[in-house]
């Protein structure tokens, strides 16, 4: 699938200003977002369970200008979402789609072979269809995919890009997403819960990888954030500011997060931050019946209405 | 120190201006008993009302907030309100997710002539609120506690 790609990207290449996808990593383990603007940066492409980035976090910056994109199912909704508030215009884009069989977890992989990853200590690395084999410092560790693959995969309902130019390869069949993670976590009541943000956003350092890691936001330099004017967040370092910050993002991604789950792999300090735009996108799917990017053409739930909202069960006083 | 500390508990209510304002207004007039522990904010409509100030207020230690505003199809604004409702929804399905209890937080719609309406929804959304325990706090950084600490001396 990796040449017939390249081919693909190949093609595109001549009527684009550069097509985005993955290229070599720091290490064999982690590959990185790569823009190719000549025929022969496309041998270093890389794709498969390594790459994980979601590349249409870059599109919105082309705009006025012609691109490729190589894209994951997840990846392809973001980019759907984008067109269908008009981040992007989709003439603007030229979309690669692949059947995705799921990305690896860093942090899972981390975990299998009991340490940090530091840059430089794995040396090798070989992918087979259901197994990952590690070098670190001469020794080998085989681990299981299904050990190391990212949540967000388990419960893929569209591995195929949704919305294709060019699609190379057989697509493959979705699952669905039953909110096990979210059922899950509310098995804790509301003073655990409130007791695990308060420890887990007590690590955060208020670097704003989750916001630039995210697709869909697209204030970037205007960011309420960052913002004296007005004035959501100060400075002090408490874990107050730090989950608002979080539910900003949430009610801004609210009936638009497409679940690429980027927000939580970006976090360096391995906050689970993807909960409360999933949440969002649960609220979103059982109120307007709305999965954001699936469709080009509809208007996200908030920006429009209903005179009457049957789903809506308001409080009888 | 008021003599209703520890009695009262620290309630935000967005109000738009048009008609749960007016509403309010109106049980005032028409002096109608009601409880206290409301601190009204004027807002120009219910579509004003960004969810954030919901939860800034929920974290910042309000013990609950409640929003109102023009009834469905009588919006001053024609259609503020039916923003409203989706945001205010989805706001409420976020808040037991963060551990805050969503019974803290409701929204409805209160004309201007529904004065005993106003009277009947704060006395009701004051007991719910004093029949949960007072709202988590999140400790200050610990810088700003230092500077309190200085402060006090």
């Amino acid at each position: 699938m990796d040449d017939e790609l390249k081919g693909a990207i190949r093609k595109v290449l001549p009527d684009v200003d550069c097509v985005i996808g993955w290229g070599p990593g720091p290490d064999p383990l982690r590959s990185a977002p790569f823009f190719m603007r000549k025929p022969e940066e496309v041998d270093a492409f890389v794709v498969g369970p390594l790459a994980v980035n979601n590349p249409a976090v870059f599109l919105p910056e082309y705009k006025g200008k012609k691109v490729g994109i190589v894209v994951k199912g997840c990846d392809s909704r973001s980019v759907v979402q984008q067109i269908a508030e008009g981040l992007v215009k989709r003439e603007e884009v030229v979309i690669i789609g692949f059947p995705c069989s799921g990305v690896v977890d860093i942090q899972k992989i981390a975990a299998q072979l009991g340490q940090d990853i530091e840059p430089g200590m794995v040396t090798s690395l070989s992918i087979s269809s259901d197994k990952l084999t590690v070098n670190v410092k001469d020794t080998a560790k085989t681990m299981d995919m299904a050990d190391v693959r990212a949540d967000k995969c388990a419960s893929c309902q569209y591995p195929n890009a949704v919305v294709s130019d060019e699609f190379v390869g057989t697509p493959k069949e979705g699952k669905t997403d039953d909110y096990a993670d979210l059922a899950a976590f509310e098995e804790k009541s509301i003073d655990e819960r409130f007791a695990f943000w308060e420890q887990e956003m007590s690590r955060c350092i208020r670097c704003y990888a989750c916001r630039n890691a995210c697709p869909l936001c697209v204030c970037r330099d205007h960011c309420v954030a960052t913002s004296r004017e007005p004035h959501w967040l100060n400075q002090a370092d408490s874990t107050r500011e730090k989950l608002f910050f979080q539910l900003i993002h949430a009610t801004h991604l609210a009936g638009r997060c497409t679940g690429c789950g980027e927000c939580s792999r970006a976090c360096p300090v391995g906050i689970p931050v993807g909960l409360f735009k999933r949440t969002m996108t649960r609220a979103a799917a059982r109120l307007f019946d709305y999965q954001a990017g699936t469709n080009a053409e509809t208007v996200p739930p908030l920006q429009t209405f209903a005179t009457e909202e049957p789903t809506i069960k308001e409080r009888e006083w | 120190m008021s003599v209703l500390t520890g009695k009262e508990r620290r309630i935000v209510g967005f109000l738009c201006n048009w008609c749960s304002y007016g509403g309010a207004d109106t049980a005032g007039v028409g002096r109608f008993v009601q409880p206290t522990d409301l601190r009204i904010i004027r807002v120009p409509c219910s579509g004003r009302i960004n969810p954030l100030f919901i939860v800034k207020a929920l974290l910042g230690g309000a013990d609950g907030v409640l929003v109102s505003g023009c009834h469905p199809r009588d919006c001053h604004y024609a259609e503020g309100n039916f923003y409203a409702r989706r945001r205010l929804e989805m706001c409420k399905n976020l808040l037991p997710l963060v551990g805050i209890d969503p019974k803290r937080f409701e929204y409805t719609w209160v004309s201007a002539s529904e004065g005993q309406r106003w009277q009947h929804v704060v006395t009701e959304f004051t007991k719910q609120i004093h029949a949960l325990p007072p709202a988590p706090v999140f400790p200050e950084s610990p810088e700003i506690e230092r500077l309190a600490a200085c402060a006090g001396e």
